[in-house]
């Protein structure tokens, strides 16, 4: 056996391998094992947490080739949830998010850089409001593997920060409310 | 219900028209306006009447403050005051809705004016009707907008009324599209129902206005 048959059917063993991982991935969204929270700071005093209900997308990844990862979410603007109706009612309106306007929050990946562990930065092309931006999400790779009812599972975590006012949202809520901050957490069943 | 409810209510009249007739009997002022407990005839009753004006100034200040608060910005001093004097006030008038309606249910209106032709009539039943109706609806959409998410409505801190146990989907934001448009609607019946008033009074001359001001009139 020459040593160029061993390289290929190394080769071919790895292909099949990678093959193997590289996967289409859906969110679970339907037993809620992700979440879209975000937090606003409140005068400078405390923060205000919320996070959107309905939502639902997909994701590809690789252990063997992490950069290659994109991911794609879609958000209804109007499952804002922040713990008050009334505040609920305000952020659903043309003052904030005008979902009547803008009914669906989305983002799509360009580019994903691992840092060389589990880590790495995300970046994408997120509509709010109307407006698409460039974000940039930092992205935690927490755990993948079998789930014991015979899937297969990745999750992941991302914080990102965005000022409303890139977006076209200038309500005043004062200098310390100017940046959200996104709390992500993703985990998704491979197809 | 109703009858028996007036049953209770003839009693309850009867006893304060004798205790405010008692004190009054030796002194008899020629009073141009002259305030009964009950309606009778040709005019409306005390409680009636007040509740009527009453309602009246409420409505029309509670309109033009939800107006005013709607544009607040969210550094003004008053952000939080006036949405609470603006629920506070609601709620009472609410309650004042009630009383009426009971009062309404309990008594009868005066007759109609005799120079009110059939058209006159009908119209100002379906327009006291809808007034009726859209201050109900006004004041409930603010009553579930203000309870979505299970949270009462402190009355001036004074009580609280509790939420209803059921919740709708996104119930403040649909509460809140029924209690704008209804409010506005009711402000401009409000104002057709004024014009009207003072149409009767100025031109056709009659009772409209003066009845349910407590004057009794010679000539209705």
């Amino acid at each position: 056996m020459n040593t160029n048959l061993i390289k290929s059917l190394a080769l071919g063993t790895l292909l099949a391998a990678s093959s193997l991982h590289a996967a289409e991935y859906v969110i679970d969204t339907e037993g809620a094992h992700g979440s879209i929270n975000f937090r606003a700071n409140h005068l400078g005093f405390s923060w205000v947490t919320g996070r959107f209900e309905d939502f639902d997308g997909s994701f590809n990844y690789d252990a063997a080739d992490p950069n290659s990862a994109s991911v794609s979410i879609s958000i209804e603007a109007a499952s804002i949830d922040t713990n008050q109706a009334e505040r609920d009612k305000h952020l659903r309106s043309a003052e904030f998010l005008d979902v009547a306007t803008y009914p669906q929050i989305t983002f799509v990946s360009t580019s994903y850089k691992t840092n060389g562990d589990n880590s790495g930065t995300l970046k994408g092309d997120l509509s709010l409001h109307g407006v698409t931006k460039p974000v940039t999400i930092n992205v935690t790779r927490v755990g993948e593997g079998d789930d014991p009812w015979g899937g297969y599972r990745a999750g992941f975590q991302g914080v990102a920060e965005l000022r409303l006012k890139d977006f076209g949202i200038d309500y005043n809520l004062g200098p310390a409310a100017e940046i959200i901050h996104l709390d992500l957490n993703i985990e998704g069943i491979r197809k | 219900m109703c009858s028996s409810f007036t049953g209770l209510w003839n009693l309850y009249c009867t006893q304060w028209t004798n205790l405010l007739s008692r004190g009054q009997d030796h002194q008899r002022y020629d009073m141009a306006a002259k305030f009964n407990l009950k309606n009778n005839d040709d005019c409306y009753g005390w409680p009636i009447i007040g509740l009527h004006w009453l309602m009246a100034a409420a409505i029309f200040g509670l309109y033009f403050l939800g107006l005013y608060i709607i544009d607040l910005s969210y550094y003004d001093p008053n952000y939080k005051t006036l949405p609470h004097w603006h629920r506070s006030a609601g709620m009472l008038v609410l309650l004042a809705l009630g009383l009426r309606l009971l009062c309404r249910c309990a008594d009868r209106s005066p007759r109609a004016l005799p120079g009110h032709s059939r058209v006159t009539r009908l119209m100002t039943r379906t327009a006291h009707a809808l007034l009726y109706l859209l201050m109900l609806a006004a004041l409930a959409s603010g009553y579930f907008m203000s309870t979505a998410d299970g949270r009462g409505v402190a009355v001036f801190n004074w009580f609280t009324v509790p939420a209803l146990p059921v919740e709708l989907h996104h119930q403040a934001d649909r509460a809140g599209r029924v209690h704008y448009w209804s409010s506005t609607a009711l402000i401009a019946l409000s104002c057709i129902h004024a014009l009207a008033a003072l149409k009767h009074h100025f031109i056709d001359k009659d009772a409209t206005l003066t009845r349910i001001l407590g004057i009794k009139r010679e000539n209705p």
